[in-house]
């Protein structure tokens, strides 16, 4: 069986209970890399620099810094690297540094954040040097060794050639003598142009281990005596924890201890984790449940809908002329409410970590989106220093925005410090994870458009009411207290700018920030916007008695990159030819994070409710494609996770407290749901978009436009169940 | 104590009796392939075969399966070569996270025993697991892939 499995992904870094792991995978951390001394990984094989090892049978491992959730940055990385490095793709694998010793290389492997679509697009400079660099001491090592210019002498596939004299020799050979060079001082990458492996559909690295249960995620993590742990968190944000009666569990079968967990939550650590979970469930807690138990879905959306109104302040995001007068000369004016509800990412992978403290160490392994977030928060919750600590990553079942947060790792290791030297594994129920999501904010939108007499649009107010992520989790990024990705995707500028002409126009964002924690959920602000925006063009173009398309064309041309993608899924869906009979369609373009991205979907809707979405075509220019197999299951995946909010997401506040529980009232979409993406990639070059989640943005107004076609109702909340609208 | 035939082996486990099985493969049998999900029989991540039948382990209790044959992920594969889906699964790149395709694998497995060559209808009705990631489009083709070789 093992010749049919080949994990390409480096085992020793995913080989858990072993004295290996937390050993480090590179020794002499004191020596400053690049110089003389060699830095060696685990097995003893020499870098070439921090991003690259080469072993003497020629293999290569790749470091990757960010993190892999099933998105396939893993590979996307690794192309880049060995793009430039010339080696042996069939012999690549990748390894993940640890945080810890990032820190103690004063960061030399950059930001592990992976978030934002920026696997990629904010690391491809450096990770390709990081291959160059190895390639050309590899080369100089050789041409040392031949005792001739380096300049004669080329590199492909791992092997090096003295051109004049047609010598070769290959990177495990020379790889000793390398790793003592002086890295150069700056590399030359390669012209686009030249690109063997970006662009290429290569498989990804982390497959095999995928199909046979042999994979490690944070929930099947084991070390020597370890125990579990279930935990319950005060049901209502804010809360806290008044009592427990621990007594009433003593005797459960497998219970080791109960623990409170800062303020707010309890934990049983019991034998295994359903004996923890059984425990738990019978145990009597008694919350503080504070002020925030008034709170209620119907009292957030009536705080929402004051700040729509024009009165109340707000911070301008985007303006030209001056829309308010415009909108109060107009021949005609449209307006719309609109809203978007509270959404839980809803991993696969219910949230975990496990976590070893004593007084000299703690360790945590979890999956993670940002493994130095991850471990600052054992630095914090552990109170030891930097250097005794270290954070292992391991594969998450699923990120979607939710694993960049660290309350589950805070928690591992408040737990653990109160039984130290016993590895304790927390694992939250399906139940807590709903509970205690980073909710995709809420917000309300109220938007009205003006017409002259001729039916041209000449004002456009976009008033926004609602929460804000950065408020909450970054309030250092807000300026002078406004926060600028509230404007995701209806920008001024930058990389998720507004793609229409309006000759006034006023965006903007009443900030109103309710008790439910918001979180990035992927596609973040651009999932609203998008809604929004996308579908009261639709509103404006039918008063304007213009064809959807149409209509937004003449509003772009003066972003031509926006224009681009939309035509091109005009085209691919075949907008100027009618749909087939009882098809109707609908259409959306979006910019967010860097990449133009369009959607258009043909549905049929039978008895006014029931939705079939037949066909579903996507256009993306993300400048460069490094990956298109990857990019193409990005855009399909941003399909189902986006249709999935739109159609049986919608999380409610009932008591203070998430009413959802688990799939059965926050529902997923299905195979049976779901037809084949056609996705058109027109990357136009020059620039570096994200992939993972702009896409999302299109997904539910294209779909939502095309109801309206179909049935001339409008659709101006999601989700879709609370209207009695579903899958056919 | 329980005795299960997990993978053609016997293994007698310190389980209650009315642990639901997912949780004695996982944690007393420790073959961690098999995922928690939900804990009440939604999302298929937990999917096992029992007698042959595709069956979501969280909602089976040790009592009801002692006596019968199970199958996890680990036990797909024979001892020479992996099971043809796992193989179309490596081929097709159907993996995303993958968190979720254990559980997949075994309700195609199971859906291309009974129905070699599925029709889409066919696969929308067997396959009924929850895929955050989104790769049913690749889990379709591959299906099918196998179903024409």
């Amino acid at each position: 069986m093992n010749k049919h499995v080949s994990p390409r992904m480096n085992r020793r870094a995913f080989v858990i209970g072993t004295a290996a792991v937390g050993a480090g995978l590179a020794i002499g951390l004191d020596i400053p890399f690049g110089g003389p001394a060699v830095v060696r990984a685990a097995d003893g094989s020499p870098e070439i620099g921090a991003w690259v090892v080469v072993r003497p049978d020629d293999t290569v491992v790749i470091r990757i810094a960010r993190s892999e959730m099933g998105q396939g940055s893993l590979t996307g990385l690794a192309q880049l690297v060995a793009e430039e490095l010339e080696c042996d793709w069939s012999k690549v694998s990748t390894e993940y540094p640890t945080p810890g010793q990032s820190v103690a290389r004063k960061r030399v492997w950059g930001d592990f954040s992976t978030g934002g679509s920026r696997g990629i697009r904010s690391s491809h400079d450096y990770v390709r040097k990081g291959g160059a660099t190895a390639r050309v001491m590899l080369i100089q090592a050789a041409a040392e060794a031949w005792k001739v210019p380096a300049s004669e002498c080329t590199a492909a596939n791992s092997v090096i050639t003295h051109t004049p004299s047609s010598k070769t020799t290959t990177y495990g050979k020379v790889a000793e003598d390398a790793a003592k060079l002086t890295p150069p001082a700056d590399v030359k990458l390669k012209d686009a142009k030249d690109w063997k492996l970006i662009g290429k559909g290569v498989k990804r690295l982390d497959t095999a281990d995928k199909t046979t249960g042999a994979m490690t995620y944070g929930i099947d993590v084991k070390l020597p005596g370890m125990l579990n742990a279930a935990i319950k968190d005060c049901p209502v944000f804010g809360g806290k924890v008044k009592s427990f009666d621990e007594a009433k569990i003593a005797g459960m079968k497998g219970v080791k201890k109960v623990v409170k967990v800062g303020d707010t939550a309890v934990a049983v650590v019991a034998d295994t984790w359903w004996h923890a979970k059984t425990a738990l469930e019978a145990l009597p807690i008694v919350w503080d449940e504070g002020d925030n138990a008034k709170v209620s879905s119907e009292s957030i959306a009536k705080w929402l809908t004051e700040g729509l109104a024009n009165e109340q302040p707000a911070y301008v995001g985007n303006k030209n002329g001056d829309a308010k007068a415009a909108i109060a000369g107009a021949a005609r004016k449209i307006e719309a409410v609109y809203s978007y509800p509270y959404q839980n990412h809803a991993t696969m992978e219910p949230m975990n970590a496990t976590a070893v403290y004593t007084a000299d160490k703690c360790e945590v392994w979890c999956g993670t989106q940002n493994g130095e977030a991850a471990f600052a928060a054992t630095l914090e919750a552990s109170g030891l220093p930097a250097e005794k600590c270290d954070v292992h990553k391991v594969m998450p079942g699923g990120g979607f925005g939710r694993r960049g947060q660290t309350d589950y790792v805070r928690q591992a290791v408040l737990i653990a410090k109160q039984m130290p030297g016993t590895p304790i594994k927390l694992l939250w129920s399906r139940e807590e994870d709903m509970a205690h999501g980073r909710y995709h904010p809420i917000t309300q939108c109220k938007m009205t458009g003006a017409f002259d007499a001729d039916n041209n649009l000449v004002a456009l107010h976009y008033r926004l009411s609602g929460q804000s992520i950065l408020f909450s989790l970054r309030p250092e990024a807000l300026q002078n207290g406004m926060d600028p990705a509230a404007f995701q995707g209806v920008a001024q500028s930058g990389e998720a700018a507004f793609g229409y002409s309006v000759p006034n126009l006023l965006i903007e964002h009443a900030m109103r920030n309710p008790h439910v924690p918001p979180g990035f959920w992927r596609g973040v602000n651009v999932n609203h916007n998008a809604i929004y925006m996308e579908c009261f063009m639709d509103e404006l173009a039918q008063a304007a008695g213009q064809d959807p398309l149409e209509f937004r064309r003449k509003l772009m041309g003066n972003h031509p990159k926006h224009l681009a993608v939309l035509n091109a899924v005009a085209e691919k869906i075949g907008w100027s030819t009618p749909a087939p009979q009882g098809v109707y369609r609908g259409i959306a373009q979006v910019m967010g994070y860097g990449s133009y991205v369009a959607g258009a979907a043909e549905i049929s809707v039978t008895d006014g409710n029931k939705i079939k979405v037949h066909r579903i075509v996507a256009s993306t220019d993300p400048g460069y494609v490094v990956n298109p197999a990857q990019v193409e299951r990005q855009i399909a995946g941003s399909f189902v996770y986006g249709l999935s909010a739109l159609f049986y997401g919608g999380c409610t506040v009932k008591d203070g407290r998430i009413e959802q529980t688990n799939f059965d009232t926050y529902n997923s979409m299905r195979i049976n749901e779901m037809p084949k993406v056609e996705s058109v990639m027109v990357p136009s070059g020059g620039f570096w978009g994200g992939v993972g989640e702009p896409t999302i943005g299109v997904a539910a107004p294209a779909v939502l436009n095309a109801y309206f076609a179909a049935t001339g109702k409008r659709i101006r909340s999601v989700p879709l169940r609370d209207q009695n609208i579903t899958f056919a | 104590m329980a005795n299960l035939t997990i993978n053609e082996k016997n293994f007698t486990l310190e389980v209650e009796p009315d642990t639901p099985l997912l949780w004695a493969i996982r944690e007393n049998a420790g073959l961690t392939g098999t995922k928690y999900g939900c804990g009440i029989a939604q999302c298929g991540a937990c999917t096992v075969h029992i007698d042959g039948v595709a069956t979501r382990s969280c909602g089976v209790s040790v009592s009801e399966a002692v006596g019968k044959k199970i199958t996890t992920i680990e036990g797909l594969a024979s001892a020479s070569s992996l099971h043809k889906v796992q193989e179309a699964w490596i081929a097709q790149d159907v993996p995303q996270c993958g968190y979720c395709q254990s559980g997949m694998i075994m309700a195609v497995a199971a859906l291309l025993t009974e129905k070699p060559k599925p029709t889409d209808a066919d696969i929308d009705e067997a396959i009924t697991n929850i895929c955050r990631c989104g790769t049913f489009q690749q889990v379709r083709e591959a299906i099918h892939t196998i179903a024409s070789a």
